[in-house]
């Protein structure tokens, strides 16, 4: 009659992983880390404003944090090694998340109403677009591979003859624009995930949600138009 | 008021199906859809055709039986149960396309009939307090706070019509689970199963093969009886909670 | 078992109409024939002090051994408030059970849908209730049809219910300081009526469906779902399984249990339109009485005074408005016949009151069975309102102007959305039309005090019998009884049952579960094979009509002999025009449909015949030829203090056994409202 008692559980991590609102969860708390790290970045290439010197210098101090205690170079190397944690469980559990929705729903309805999936479609497609993205700007402004300059130590000057090119101006600005979206939908939907959300929370998170993906478009978007613009050259 | 309604036809699981078209004629603004079908179903019979099978019953709103999808919406424009639908919410000469429930986990029985016994096992997997009868202390020994009552009366609502999956992009059961794990988990009766009881209904739900949530709020739009969205929110963080505390499903 | 040699039935009273009489040699039965066979006693009932009769039979009960309850396997048929509760109860006590139910969820039972509330003895407001209050109350509420000793165990056990149901988690209203709510119901002077907003039925019956889950869960219940049953396996003398029909394969298999219990509700869908869901039936209950369960007072019927009236022919149930819009609203039609005015053009002093004007003291808050009647009577005069004049105005004008809108709104705001909803008439601003329809029915298969039927081990609870509410059924009180009989009553006295039949297996190929497998399989073969031109539908449609004409609010001798020669008739037709499309061997709803009109043609004319028999008024039951010179229902306690439980003989007469009621604490009086 009563039921048995509990048997051996497995991990809490195993549990989390291995269920739907678990790796959600892992995306939430992942995106909300580079979401982060996203709003230190912006603020800082804000200092291009001030002129080649400043910006140079700001990023060549980005390599002397942590001294003493940590050696040169040593804090940029961990926080690149978290934010590339961040993105492979970020994109790993979405591709996985993704597939178990589309094979959740096999028919189609005859009668489309497209509203329904926007906000899902915008996040798969936005994310995948973000992910190309960043290969191309590691590639670009990190690596200097493919940058029309290429030159170490210049990230001013890097990124000046960067967005002199049509394609660079183009590719950022429909980059950011996806990233604003993401964020749009994914701050709020973190919150909701994370069960930071309640009624009373809803509308302020939403608000602030809306504000964020704003302000970090708009900051990111001002370097390429200022360049076009000649106000930064 | 003259009405073309396209419905899904088929005959069995293993069968494939179809949108078929039918005229209903001399339909009046005060019948509910379901009403509709039965005026179609008497004729189709006497023609010798094989009538719609759909599941209803009490036809107040409250059975959760009834459900189909009415023009891409669960339950139809207004937001309330198909059985309470009615037809002065639509114009003569409409057409109007009729669907089951689309979702993995609901395979289609026949016509509009889907199976939704997936929701019964979730509740099985914990949506319950266990209080063998006798057992319980009397009523008043344990005060709950109105407002602990209120939200727990208000996501018991849940009709478990399964409208909410329907109306998912993702054929997601979140704002069902959620339901019963809010109204348990807020009263103090539920408190002692609190971990094991979402734990065991979130594995039950990924089990059954529904989707996840990506928050695209359809499903609370979809809901005839206003379970609220942020009711998600609120499993989620009894779910990471139950991770903390180092809960485990029961067996 | 009966003495069936009794012919021509004497069971008229001396002021009665003509006895119904019957020539045994005739080729056909005349209209209205019966027998009277021995007199039936309650034999498990235990004497004593009508208030520990139940712990006396809790202590003579026997026990069945923890050990030895797996062996057990019980079947339950239902998983509404009765049936969910009782098979959830035997699980966790550990007996096997397997359960089944026509929907395709346990949770979906028609319980869901009532909205009031349930009664129970706390007395927690401290004003003046108690066990006996409510046990004095449903008696005298019952217009003295039901049994003291019943009676006495459901107020007892009511505290328990509550307790039950807290611990399980239903989310009761409550104070703001967090104890539990009540509030006053139809026709009682105190407070014990629990509720949960108005979804009273649903939180309690989602309470059962969880504690069922968890057994399921739990494989103690085997539960079948979308699985009806088709009639019952009686092997020697004693019910041991049920011959079911898979709803979706059609597949028709026999299942065999130690006992089978029925929990499969009212029969108001005889009368076609009721607020009973659109699936519910008496298949499994008649089923049971033809093969030897006897029927108890199959005319107590319950009307409501407050539905939604019928907008068309399409109309394919009703809605019950709660009860408590009485409170405030005020009932009203015009005093000319056939005036179609609005009602906001007709002038106060061309509208009649009829309520408050019939019945100065009590006014709009008479009980149902007064009021339902009395808005019929108005509406046969021609001086109804709405489409067909079937219907009388529910009027807030009054309560507005003296309340405000905004209190209106706070106290019945979802009970106005729903009617707007349904009739697209904004009760705000315009009198609500309400009229009365079929509810609840009293009546149901005979039981002994341990709720087993006359055949052995076969038991019913919950509104599928007959037993608890006599006549008149008070508001509040079936959802009261049905968690009575699951959770506490049945689980007490099964057990003795079992105690006392040491476990045998079942042989399923016995001759009678082959008998009764091919006797359903035969039955539903014929249906198909019909090919008429008449869908099941417009039969039922046909026969609520005779019924709601002859056996419904008020019933005399002429209009019920008259339904009792239509209804034959009608049930001749059905079998040779009825079309039924499609095969048994899939999901074929108006298979299922045709099946339970079928049943439903033979209850219907029991029905009319106890109605024809019982030719007092009492509760629900209102013979125009026994009322009081101010029209009031007049019982005829000398002839009629009895339970009618009606035996079934298969082509012959029914037969009639009466179990006389005595009653030591409440004695009967008559009822007066004016």
């Amino acid at each position: 009659m009563a039921l048995a008692t509990r048997t051996a559980r497995t991990s809490a991590l195993g549990t989390l992983w291995g269920s739907t609102v678990g790796k959600k969860a892992v995306m939430a708390a992942t995106g909300v880390i580079m979401l982060l790290w996203l709003t230190a970045h912006m603020l800082g290439n804000l200092k291009i404003f001030f002129g080649p010197a400043e910006f140079n210098g700001y990023a060549a101090w980005l390599r002397t944090l942590g001294e003493p205690a940590l050696h040169e170079a040593w804090f940029l190397w961990i926080q690149r090694a978290v934010l590339a944690l961040c993105v492979v469980l970020h994109g790993v559990a979405a591709y996985q998340l993704s597939r178990r929705d589309l094979a959740a729903r096999p028919q189609r309805y005859a009668h489309r109403r497209p509203r329904a999936s926007y906000a899902t479609r915008t996040m798969r497609w936005g994310g995948v677009i973000l992910g190309l993205f960043v290969v191309w700007h590691l590639l670009d402004l990190t690596a200097g591979v493919v940058n029309p300059l290429g030159e170490d130590g210049h990230p001013y000057q890097n990124v000046v003859a960067d967005f002199r090119t049509w394609y660079a101006d183009v590719f950022y600005i429909a980059a950011m624009l996806a990233l604003g979206l993401h964020v749009r939908h994914g701050f709020w939907s973190a919150a909701q995930t994370l069960g930071a959300n309640n009624r009373r929370r809803d509308r302020a998170l939403k608000a602030t949600a809306n504000v964020l993906a704003v302000l970090l478009t708009a900051g990111f978007v001002s370097v390429p138009v200022a360049v076009m613009t000649g106000l930064v050259d | 008021m003259n009405l073309t309604l396209r419905i899904w036809r088929q005959r069995s699981p293993e069968e494939q199906g179809a949108m078929t078209t039918y005229r209903v004629e001399g339909v009046s603004p005060d019948m509910s859809f379901l009403e509709v079908l039965d005026v179609l179903n008497e004729e189709l019979v006497l023609r010798g055709e094989d009538p719609v099978a759909f599941d209803h019953d009490c036809r107040e709103g409250i059975c959760g039986s009834c459900g189909m999808v009415i023009d891409g919406q669960a339950h139809g424009p207004e937001r309330t149960t198909a059985c309470q639908l009615h037809m002065r919410h639509f114009r003569d000469g409409d057409t109007i396309d009729v669907e089951p429930w689309r979702a993995a986990a609901f395979p289609v029985v026949k016509d509009l009939v889907v199976d939704r016994s997936a929701l019964d096992r979730i509740i099985g997997a914990g949506g319950y307090v266990t209080a063998p009868t006798g057992s319980a202390p009397e009523a008043h020994a344990t005060a709950v706070p109105k407002e602990a009552a209120d939200t727990a009366f208000e996501h018991a609502e849940c009709i478990g019509c399964g409208a909410c999956v329907a109306a998912c992009p993702n054929g997601s059961a979140m704002l069902f689970t959620s339901a019963k794990v809010v109204h348990l988990n807020v009263l103090p009766q539920g408190a002692p199963e609190r971990e094991s009881r979402v734990l065991g209904m979130v594995a039950a739900m990924d089990e059954e093969g529904f989707g996840g949530c990506t928050n695209t709020g359809e499903c609370a739009t979809a809901c005839p009886k206003g379970i609220p969205l942020p009711s998600i929110a609120a499993m989620n963080r009894e779910y990471l909670r139950a991770l903390r505390k180092g809960g485990a499903r029961r067996p | 078992m009966t003495d069936t040699t009794a012919t021509p039935a004497p069971a008229t009273p001396a002021q009665g109409p003509a006895a119904p009489a019957q020539a045994p040699a005739a080729p056909a039965p005349a209209v209205g024939a019966y027998t009277v066979g021995d007199p039936l006693a309650d034999t498990r009932a235990p004497a004593g002090p009508v208030h520990e009769r139940w712990d006396t039979r809790r202590f003579t009960a026997k026990l069945v051994n923890p050990a030895n309850r797996r062996r057990h396997t019980v079947i339950v048929v239902g998983t509404g408030l009765a049936g969910g509760s009782a098979g959830a109860t035997l699980a966790e006590q550990g007996y096997r059970v397997v359960q089944f139910c026509y929907q395709d969820s346990p949770r979906r039972a028609h319980s869901i849908a009532a909205q009031g509330g349930i009664n129970a003895a706390k007395n927690y407001r401290n004003d003046g209730d108690s066990v006996h209050r409510l046990f004095y109350d449903t008696v005298k509420g019952g217009d003295f049809r039901a049994r003291e000793s019943n009676v006495a165990r459901l107020a007892q056990v009511s505290l328990q219910i509550i307790d039950q149901c807290v611990a399980q988690g239903v989310p009761f209203a409550r104070e703001y300081g967090g104890l539990l709510d009540t509030r006053s119901f139809g026709g009682v002077q105190v407070s014990r009526t629990f509720y949960a907003r108005g979804q009273t039925g649903q939180q309690l019956l989602l309470g059962a469906y969880q504690a069922l889950s968890r057994q399921i869960d739990a494989g103690a219940v085997e539960m079948h779902p979308r699985t009806e049953m088709l009639d019952l396996v009686v092997i020697d003398g004693r019910a041991r399984g049920i011959v079911a029909r898979d709803l979706v394969t059609g597949r028709i298999s026999v299942h065999l249990a130690d006992a089978v219990v029925l929990a499969t509700g009212g029969y108001g869908n005889v009368f076609h339109l009721s607020t009973n869901a659109k699936n519910s039936n008496a298949t499994a209950v008649w089923r049971a009485h033809r093969r030897g369960a006897w029927f108890g007072n199959p005319c107590f019927t319950q009307i409501h005074p407050t539905c939604i009236p019928r907008s068309g022919d399409h109309q394919s149930k009703l809605t019950l408005m709660s009860e408590s819009l009485r409170n405030d609203g005020r009932i009203w039609v015009p005093k000319a016949k056939g005036d179609t005015r609005p009602p906001a053009e007709i002038p106060e002093e061309e509208r009649d009151y009829y309520l408050e004007r019939i019945y100065p003291s009590f006014g709009n808050l008479v009980p149902r069975d007064i009021a339902s009647r009395a808005a019929k009577n108005v509406c046969d005069e021609g001086r109804g309102v709405g489409p067909g004049g079937q219907g009388v105005y529910l009027d807030f004008a009054d309560a507005i102007a003296r309340m405000g809108r905004e209190k209106v709104a706070e106290k019945y705001g979802n009970l106005f959305e729903m009617y707007e909803r349904i009739t697209a008439e904004d009760p705000y601003t315009r009198p609500m039309r309400i009229y009365p329809a079929v509810h609840y029915t009293m009546g149901g298969l005979w039981v002994d005090y341990d709720l087993m039927t006359t055949v052995p081990g076969l038991f019913a609870v919950g509104e599928a019998n007959f037993s608890d509410h006599g006549a008149n059924r008070l508001g509040a009180s079936a959802l009261m009884q049905g968690l009575a009989d699951g959770y506490f009553v049945l689980p007490t006295t099964l057990a003795d049952y079992l105690a006392r039949h040491p476990h045998d297996e079942p042989d399923p190929s016995h001759p009678a579960a082959a008998a009764a497998v091919a006797e359903t399989r035969e039955r539903l073969a014929r249906l198909l094979a019909v090919g008429g031109d008449r869908t099941a539908e417009s039969f039922h449609r046909e026969l609520g009509q005779i019924m709601w004409e002859h056996c419904g609010m008020a019933r005399t001798e002429a209009g019920l002999r008259e339904a009792l020669e239509r209804i034959p008739g009608l049930r001749e037709e059905f079998w040779r025009r009825v079309r039924v499309p499609g095969g048994g061997a899939e999901l074929n709803q108006q298979l299922e449909k045709a099946n339970r009109v079928a049943d439903h043609l033979e209850l219907a004319e029991l029905m009319c015949l106890d109605a024809l028999h019982r030719t007092e008024s009492c509760g629900g039951h209102f013979r125009e030829e026994s009322q009081t010179p101010d029209g009031e229902a007049l019982r005829d306690d000398e002839h009629f203090s009895y339970v009618a439980a009606w035996e079934h003989t298969g082509g012959g007469p029914p037969v009639l056994h009466k179990e006389e009621l005595v009653f030591e604490y409440v004695h009967p009086t008559q009822r007066s409202y004016a």
